[in-house]
Protein backbone atom coordinates (compact mmCIF):
# COMPACT_ATOMS: atom_id res chain seq x y z
CA UNK A 1 0.00 0.00 0.00
CA UNK A 2 1.40 3.02 -1.24
CA UNK A 3 0.76 6.45 1.70
CA UNK A 4 -2.43 8.01 1.17
CA UNK A 5 -1.59 12.09 1.19
CA UNK A 6 -2.55 13.93 4.20
CA UNK A 7 -5.21 16.36 3.68
CA UNK A 8 -5.91 17.41 6.96
CA UNK A 9 -5.59 21.20 6.11
CA UNK A 10 -8.39 20.93 3.44
CA UNK A 11 -11.23 23.16 4.23
CA UNK A 12 -13.94 20.51 3.48
CA UNK A 13 -16.47 23.46 3.60
CA UNK A 14 -15.78 24.73 0.27
CA UNK A 15 -13.27 21.78 -0.89
CA UNK A 16 -14.42 18.00 -2.01
CA UNK A 17 -13.93 15.79 0.78
CA UNK A 18 -11.61 12.40 -0.90
CA UNK A 19 -14.17 9.55 -0.54
CA UNK A 20 -14.71 6.03 -2.47
CA UNK A 21 -14.23 7.66 -6.19
CA UNK A 22 -11.33 9.13 -4.99
CA UNK A 23 -9.82 6.09 -3.79
CA UNK A 24 -10.65 4.22 -6.41
CA UNK A 25 -8.04 6.45 -8.40
CA UNK A 26 -4.94 5.72 -5.91
CA UNK A 27 -6.20 2.30 -6.23
CA UNK A 28 -6.49 1.73 -10.22
CA UNK A 29 -3.14 3.96 -10.97
CA UNK A 30 -1.18 2.18 -8.42
CA UNK A 31 -2.51 -1.26 -8.78
CA UNK A 32 0.65 -3.57 -10.63
CA UNK A 33 -1.44 -3.81 -13.82
CA UNK A 34 -1.77 -0.11 -14.23
CA UNK A 35 1.99 0.70 -12.91
CA UNK A 36 3.49 -1.32 -15.16
CA UNK A 37 1.14 -0.09 -18.43
CA UNK A 38 2.42 3.34 -17.17
CA UNK A 39 5.86 2.68 -16.36
CA UNK A 40 6.53 1.09 -20.03
CA UNK A 41 4.39 4.16 -21.87
CA UNK A 42 6.72 6.90 -20.12
CA UNK A 43 9.88 4.65 -19.91
CA UNK A 44 12.01 7.13 -22.75
CA UNK A 45 10.17 10.68 -22.74
CA UNK A 46 11.30 13.52 -21.04
CA UNK A 47 10.20 14.43 -17.53
CA UNK A 48 5.83 13.86 -18.00
CA UNK A 49 3.40 16.18 -16.95
CA UNK A 50 0.52 14.98 -14.98
CA UNK A 51 -2.43 17.60 -14.84
CA UNK A 52 -5.82 16.72 -12.52
CA UNK A 53 -8.83 18.67 -13.91
CA UNK A 54 -10.74 19.76 -10.97
CA UNK A 55 -8.25 18.44 -8.62
CA UNK A 56 -10.12 19.54 -5.31
CA UNK A 57 -8.54 18.34 -2.26
CA UNK A 58 -5.26 17.46 -4.50
CA UNK A 59 -5.35 14.12 -3.21
CA UNK A 60 -5.05 12.23 -6.33
CA UNK A 61 -2.18 14.39 -7.69
CA UNK A 62 -0.54 14.41 -4.70
CA UNK A 63 -0.65 10.40 -4.49
CA UNK A 64 0.59 10.05 -7.98
CA UNK A 65 3.27 13.27 -7.90
CA UNK A 66 4.88 11.35 -4.98
CA UNK A 67 4.80 7.76 -5.46
CA UNK A 68 5.83 8.40 -8.90
CA UNK A 69 8.43 6.12 -9.09
CA UNK A 70 6.05 3.19 -7.90
CA UNK A 71 3.58 4.54 -10.49
CA UNK A 72 5.39 5.46 -13.46
CA UNK A 73 8.87 3.97 -12.87
CA UNK A 74 10.83 7.54 -12.89
CA UNK A 75 10.71 9.95 -10.09
CA UNK A 76 10.74 13.03 -12.08
CA UNK A 77 6.99 14.02 -12.93
CA UNK A 78 5.66 17.46 -13.27
CA UNK A 79 2.32 18.54 -11.60
CA UNK A 80 -0.34 20.72 -12.60
CA UNK A 81 -3.70 20.99 -10.99
CA UNK A 82 -7.14 22.93 -12.42
CA UNK A 83 -10.28 23.85 -10.65
CA UNK A 84 -12.74 26.37 -10.62
CA UNK A 85 -12.44 26.96 -6.81
CA UNK A 86 -9.44 28.85 -5.45
CA UNK A 87 -9.89 27.52 -2.40
CA UNK A 88 -9.46 24.04 -4.07
CA UNK A 89 -6.41 25.51 -5.79
CA UNK A 90 -4.75 26.38 -2.56
CA UNK A 91 -5.37 23.50 -1.10
CA UNK A 92 -3.98 21.02 -4.07
CA UNK A 93 -0.62 22.66 -3.44
CA UNK A 94 -0.66 22.33 -0.15
CA UNK A 95 -1.47 18.63 -0.83
CA UNK A 96 0.83 17.89 -3.29
CA UNK A 97 3.99 19.22 -1.69
CA UNK A 98 3.35 17.71 1.78
CA UNK A 99 3.10 14.66 0.06
CA UNK A 100 6.58 15.11 -1.74
CA UNK A 101 8.11 16.51 1.11
CA UNK A 102 7.07 13.08 3.01
CA UNK A 103 8.16 11.13 0.34
CA UNK A 104 11.48 12.56 0.34
CA UNK A 105 12.01 12.30 3.91
CA UNK A 106 11.51 8.74 3.87
CA UNK A 107 13.76 8.36 0.88
CA UNK A 108 16.27 9.93 2.91
CA UNK A 109 16.10 7.65 5.90
CA UNK A 110 16.36 4.13 4.21
CA UNK A 111 18.70 5.81 1.42
CA UNK A 112 17.25 5.63 -1.28
CA UNK A 113 17.59 7.62 -4.74
CA UNK A 114 15.51 10.94 -4.29
CA UNK A 115 12.28 11.81 -5.58
CA UNK A 116 12.26 14.83 -7.64
CA UNK A 117 8.73 15.20 -9.03
CA UNK A 118 7.71 18.53 -8.65
CA UNK A 119 4.56 20.66 -8.14
CA UNK A 120 4.51 23.29 -10.23
CA UNK A 121 1.39 24.99 -9.92
CA UNK A 122 -2.79 25.35 -9.44
CA UNK A 123 -4.45 27.00 -12.35
CA UNK A 124 -7.70 28.47 -11.48
CA UNK A 125 -9.55 27.39 -14.47
CA UNK A 126 -12.31 25.83 -16.61
CA UNK A 127 -11.34 22.21 -16.95
CA UNK A 128 -7.89 22.31 -18.46
CA UNK A 129 -8.84 25.52 -20.89
CA UNK A 130 -5.44 27.03 -20.86
CA UNK A 131 -3.38 24.22 -21.34
CA UNK A 132 -1.11 24.35 -24.65
CA UNK A 133 -2.45 21.26 -27.43
CA UNK A 134 -0.55 18.40 -26.90
CA UNK A 135 1.15 19.51 -23.68
CA UNK A 136 -0.16 16.94 -21.01
CA UNK A 137 0.80 13.28 -20.82
CA UNK A 138 -1.38 11.97 -18.00
CA UNK A 139 -4.67 13.90 -17.76
CA UNK A 140 -6.87 12.69 -14.35
CA UNK A 141 -10.64 13.40 -14.33
CA UNK A 142 -12.32 12.75 -11.16
CA UNK A 143 -15.92 14.45 -12.37
CA UNK A 144 -18.90 15.94 -11.28
CA UNK A 145 -20.84 13.19 -12.62
CA UNK A 146 -23.92 13.09 -10.23
CA UNK A 147 -27.36 13.00 -12.58
CA UNK A 148 -29.07 16.64 -11.50
CA UNK A 149 -32.10 17.93 -13.24
CA UNK A 150 -29.58 21.31 -13.42
CA UNK A 151 -25.95 22.07 -13.70
CA UNK A 152 -24.65 24.68 -11.39
CA UNK A 153 -23.00 27.72 -13.86
CA UNK A 154 -19.44 27.69 -14.32
CA UNK A 155 -17.91 30.39 -12.11
CA UNK A 156 -16.80 33.64 -13.88
CA UNK A 157 -13.47 35.01 -12.90
CA UNK A 158 -15.22 38.10 -10.39
CA UNK A 159 -16.78 35.30 -7.95
CA UNK A 160 -12.71 34.18 -7.66
CA UNK A 161 -11.89 36.14 -4.29
CA UNK A 162 -14.57 36.37 -1.95
CA UNK A 163 -14.40 37.09 1.36
CA UNK A 164 -12.09 34.54 3.73
CA UNK A 165 -15.37 33.21 5.15
CA UNK A 166 -17.34 32.06 2.94
CA UNK A 167 -21.45 32.43 2.76
CA UNK A 168 -23.24 29.53 3.14
CA UNK A 169 -24.54 30.14 -0.30
CA UNK A 170 -21.17 29.90 -1.61
CA UNK A 171 -20.23 26.99 0.14
CA UNK A 172 -23.30 25.52 -1.20
CA UNK A 173 -22.51 26.26 -4.95
CA UNK A 174 -19.12 25.41 -4.60
CA UNK A 175 -19.73 21.59 -3.08
CA UNK A 176 -22.67 21.35 -5.65
CA UNK A 177 -19.66 22.41 -8.68
CA UNK A 178 -18.21 18.96 -7.09
CA UNK A 179 -20.79 16.69 -8.11
CA UNK A 180 -23.98 17.99 -10.10
CA UNK A 181 -23.63 16.22 -13.56
CA UNK A 182 -26.36 17.47 -15.14
CA UNK A 183 -27.93 15.46 -17.79
CA UNK A 184 -27.20 11.66 -16.86
CA UNK A 185 -24.38 13.00 -14.65
CA UNK A 186 -22.27 13.59 -17.70
CA UNK A 187 -22.56 17.32 -18.76
CA UNK A 188 -19.04 18.44 -17.83
CA UNK A 189 -17.72 14.65 -18.18
CA UNK A 190 -18.31 15.85 -22.17
CA UNK A 191 -17.17 18.80 -22.55
CA UNK A 192 -13.67 17.41 -20.84
CA UNK A 193 -14.17 14.76 -23.33
CA UNK A 194 -14.16 17.46 -25.92
CA UNK A 195 -10.87 18.70 -24.67
CA UNK A 196 -8.53 15.83 -24.32
CA UNK A 197 -7.88 14.26 -28.16
CA UNK A 198 -6.19 17.99 -27.89
CA UNK A 199 -5.14 18.78 -24.62
CA UNK A 200 -3.20 15.10 -24.65
CA UNK A 201 0.19 14.77 -26.18
CA UNK A 202 0.62 12.24 -29.16
CA UNK A 203 1.59 9.30 -26.06
CA UNK A 204 -0.30 10.91 -23.41
CA UNK A 205 -3.21 9.09 -21.43
CA UNK A 206 -6.22 10.19 -19.49
CA UNK A 207 -8.10 8.41 -16.25
CA UNK A 208 -11.89 9.88 -16.34
CA UNK A 209 -13.96 8.10 -13.67
CA UNK A 210 -17.42 7.39 -15.02
CA UNK A 211 -20.87 6.16 -12.20
CA UNK A 212 -23.13 3.58 -13.56
CA UNK A 213 -25.71 5.91 -14.26
CA UNK A 214 -22.97 7.90 -16.98
CA UNK A 215 -23.20 4.49 -18.85
CA UNK A 216 -19.55 3.64 -18.82
CA UNK A 217 -20.05 1.25 -22.20
CA UNK A 218 -21.42 3.40 -24.19
CA UNK A 219 -18.87 6.69 -23.45
CA UNK A 220 -15.97 3.87 -24.32
CA UNK A 221 -18.21 2.95 -27.38
CA UNK A 222 -18.39 6.91 -28.06
CA UNK A 223 -14.01 7.19 -28.12
CA UNK A 224 -13.54 4.55 -29.63
CA UNK A 225 -15.17 6.46 -32.65
CA UNK A 226 -13.37 9.56 -32.55
CA UNK A 227 -11.28 10.24 -35.75
CA UNK A 228 -7.88 8.54 -35.52
CA UNK A 229 -7.07 5.32 -33.39
CA UNK A 230 -8.60 6.13 -30.14
CA UNK A 231 -8.46 3.27 -27.48
CA UNK A 232 -10.62 2.99 -23.92
CA UNK A 233 -10.91 0.61 -21.28
CA UNK A 234 -11.64 0.16 -17.79
CA UNK A 235 -9.40 -0.43 -15.92
CA UNK A 236 -10.53 0.21 -12.42
CA UNK A 237 -13.87 -0.75 -10.62
CA UNK A 238 -15.24 -0.28 -7.21
CA UNK A 239 -18.79 -1.13 -5.59
CA UNK A 240 -20.75 -3.81 -7.04
CA UNK A 241 -24.70 -2.31 -7.44
CA UNK A 242 -27.54 -4.67 -8.99
CA UNK A 243 -24.73 -6.60 -10.88
CA UNK A 244 -22.87 -3.49 -11.90
CA UNK A 245 -20.03 -2.05 -11.15
CA UNK A 246 -20.89 1.77 -9.31
CA UNK A 247 -18.03 3.06 -10.48
CA UNK A 248 -15.33 2.39 -13.13
CA UNK A 249 -11.95 4.29 -14.09
CA UNK A 250 -11.74 4.67 -18.13
CA UNK A 251 -8.16 5.09 -19.49
CA UNK A 252 -8.31 6.67 -22.60
CA UNK A 253 -5.10 6.92 -25.11
CA UNK A 254 -3.73 6.77 -28.74
CA UNK A 255 -2.70 3.32 -29.96
CA UNK A 256 -0.22 4.44 -31.60
CA UNK B 1 3.50 30.77 -10.04
CA UNK B 2 6.53 28.96 -11.93
CA UNK B 3 8.16 30.07 -15.13
CA UNK B 4 8.23 26.57 -16.21
CA UNK B 5 4.17 26.48 -16.44
CA UNK B 6 3.97 29.65 -18.34
CA UNK B 7 5.54 27.34 -20.93
CA UNK B 8 2.77 25.24 -20.75
CA UNK B 9 0.24 27.45 -20.54
CA UNK B 10 -2.08 29.16 -23.39
CA UNK B 11 -5.07 31.63 -23.41
CA UNK B 12 -8.22 30.27 -22.60
CA UNK B 13 -10.38 31.54 -25.03
CA UNK B 14 -10.91 28.58 -27.46
CA UNK B 15 -10.50 30.87 -30.91
CA UNK B 16 -7.68 32.07 -30.03
CA UNK B 17 -5.59 28.66 -29.52
CA UNK B 18 -5.27 28.57 -33.38
CA UNK B 19 -3.55 31.91 -33.16
CA UNK B 20 0.58 32.16 -33.30
CA UNK B 21 0.15 35.10 -31.03
CA UNK B 22 -1.49 33.60 -28.19
CA UNK B 23 1.67 31.77 -27.08
CA UNK B 24 3.54 32.28 -24.92
CA UNK B 25 0.94 34.38 -22.86
CA UNK B 26 3.19 37.72 -21.78
CA UNK B 27 3.77 38.61 -18.05
CA UNK B 28 3.08 42.07 -17.03
CA UNK B 29 3.68 44.01 -13.82
CA UNK B 30 5.41 40.70 -12.18
CA UNK B 31 6.21 40.56 -8.51
CA UNK B 32 8.63 37.38 -8.16
CA UNK B 33 10.00 35.57 -5.42
CA UNK B 34 12.58 33.06 -5.19
CA UNK B 35 11.76 30.04 -4.09
CA UNK B 36 14.65 27.68 -2.83
CA UNK B 37 15.04 24.03 -4.79
CA UNK B 38 17.12 21.61 -4.52
CA UNK B 39 19.54 21.64 -7.49
CA UNK B 40 19.14 18.50 -9.81
CA UNK B 41 20.84 18.52 -12.97
CA UNK B 42 19.33 15.02 -14.41
CA UNK B 43 15.87 16.44 -13.26
CA UNK B 44 16.36 19.42 -15.17
CA UNK B 45 18.20 17.90 -18.51
CA UNK B 46 14.89 15.53 -18.55
CA UNK B 47 12.60 18.82 -18.47
CA UNK B 48 14.46 20.76 -21.09
CA UNK B 49 13.40 18.64 -24.12
CA UNK B 50 10.09 19.38 -23.56
CA UNK B 51 10.59 23.33 -23.64
CA UNK B 52 9.34 25.68 -26.01
CA UNK B 53 12.75 27.71 -26.35
CA UNK B 54 11.63 30.70 -28.42
CA UNK B 55 8.93 31.04 -26.00
CA UNK B 56 10.92 30.56 -22.65
CA UNK B 57 13.45 33.49 -24.11
CA UNK B 58 10.82 36.00 -24.20
CA UNK B 59 9.17 34.89 -20.57
CA UNK B 60 12.49 35.42 -19.55
CA UNK B 61 13.29 38.92 -21.27
CA UNK B 62 9.97 40.21 -19.88
CA UNK B 63 10.61 38.96 -16.08
CA UNK B 64 14.13 40.71 -16.55
CA UNK B 65 16.25 37.99 -16.34
CA UNK B 66 19.71 38.22 -17.88
CA UNK B 67 19.85 36.63 -21.22
CA UNK B 68 19.42 32.69 -21.28
CA UNK B 69 21.04 31.32 -24.51
CA UNK B 70 19.54 31.43 -28.06
CA UNK B 71 19.54 27.85 -28.85
CA UNK B 72 17.83 25.15 -26.25
CA UNK B 73 21.27 23.67 -24.57
CA UNK B 74 22.42 20.19 -26.45
CA UNK B 75 25.20 17.50 -26.18
CA UNK B 76 27.85 18.53 -24.51
CA UNK B 77 25.90 21.70 -23.33
CA UNK B 78 23.99 20.15 -20.87
CA UNK B 79 27.33 19.41 -18.93
CA UNK B 80 27.72 23.17 -18.10
CA UNK B 81 26.89 23.48 -14.38
CA UNK B 82 26.72 27.33 -14.14
CA UNK B 83 24.11 27.25 -17.01
CA UNK B 84 21.83 24.14 -16.16
CA UNK B 85 22.19 26.24 -12.57
CA UNK B 86 20.64 29.80 -13.82
CA UNK B 87 18.06 27.73 -15.82
CA UNK B 88 17.13 25.53 -12.63
CA UNK B 89 16.80 29.23 -11.02
CA UNK B 90 14.89 30.83 -13.81
CA UNK B 91 12.10 27.64 -14.40
CA UNK B 92 11.76 25.92 -11.11
CA UNK B 93 12.66 28.84 -8.31
CA UNK B 94 11.59 32.14 -9.73
CA UNK B 95 7.58 32.37 -8.78
CA UNK B 96 5.56 35.42 -10.37
CA UNK B 97 3.20 35.70 -6.96
CA UNK B 98 1.35 39.14 -8.68
CA UNK B 99 1.00 40.61 -11.74
CA UNK B 100 -1.03 39.31 -15.02
CA UNK B 101 -0.81 37.57 -17.92
CA UNK B 102 -1.91 38.95 -21.24
CA UNK B 103 -2.66 37.43 -24.31
CA UNK B 104 -1.77 38.69 -27.77
CA UNK B 105 -4.50 37.99 -29.80
CA UNK B 106 -6.98 38.99 -27.96
CA UNK B 107 -5.62 41.02 -25.31
CA UNK B 108 -7.39 39.61 -22.60
CA UNK B 109 -5.56 39.63 -19.19
CA UNK B 110 -5.32 37.05 -16.48
CA UNK B 111 -4.88 37.73 -12.92
CA UNK B 112 -1.98 36.51 -10.87
CA UNK B 113 -2.79 36.25 -6.95
CA UNK B 114 -0.91 34.92 -4.02
CA UNK B 115 1.02 32.86 -6.54
CA UNK B 116 -2.32 31.00 -8.69
CA UNK B 117 -3.74 32.63 -11.89
CA UNK B 118 -6.80 32.83 -12.82
CA UNK B 119 -8.17 31.51 -15.99
CA UNK B 120 -11.72 31.45 -15.33
CA UNK B 121 -13.66 34.31 -17.83
CA UNK B 122 -15.32 36.86 -17.23
CA UNK B 123 -19.55 35.83 -17.68
CA UNK B 124 -19.89 37.74 -20.95
CA UNK B 125 -17.43 35.01 -22.13
CA UNK B 126 -18.33 32.27 -20.32
ZN1 LIG C 1 -6.63 35.22 -26.19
Amino acid sequence: MLPTPDTSHVPFNTVYEPAEDSYLFLDTLSSPAESAWLATRFATTPAPLITEVGCGSGVVLGFATANAQSIFGRRDVLAIGTDVNLHACLATRETVQRAVQTQQKEEATSQQETTTSLYLDSLTADLCRPLRPGSVDVLLFNPPYVPTPDLPPIPSNDQTYGPSKPSFETESYLLSLTYAGGADGMETTNRLLELVPDVLADHGVAYVLLCAQNKPAQVRESILAWPGEWQAEIVGRSGMQAGWEKLVILRIWRST
Amino acid sequence: MKVLTANFITCAIKDCKASPKSFPLHFQNAELELQELEFQPDFLRHILPRIDWDSLRVTANELGFPSIPETKPEGEELNNEELLRNLHQLLLETQVMEGKLVCDNCGHEYMIKEGIANFLLPSHLV
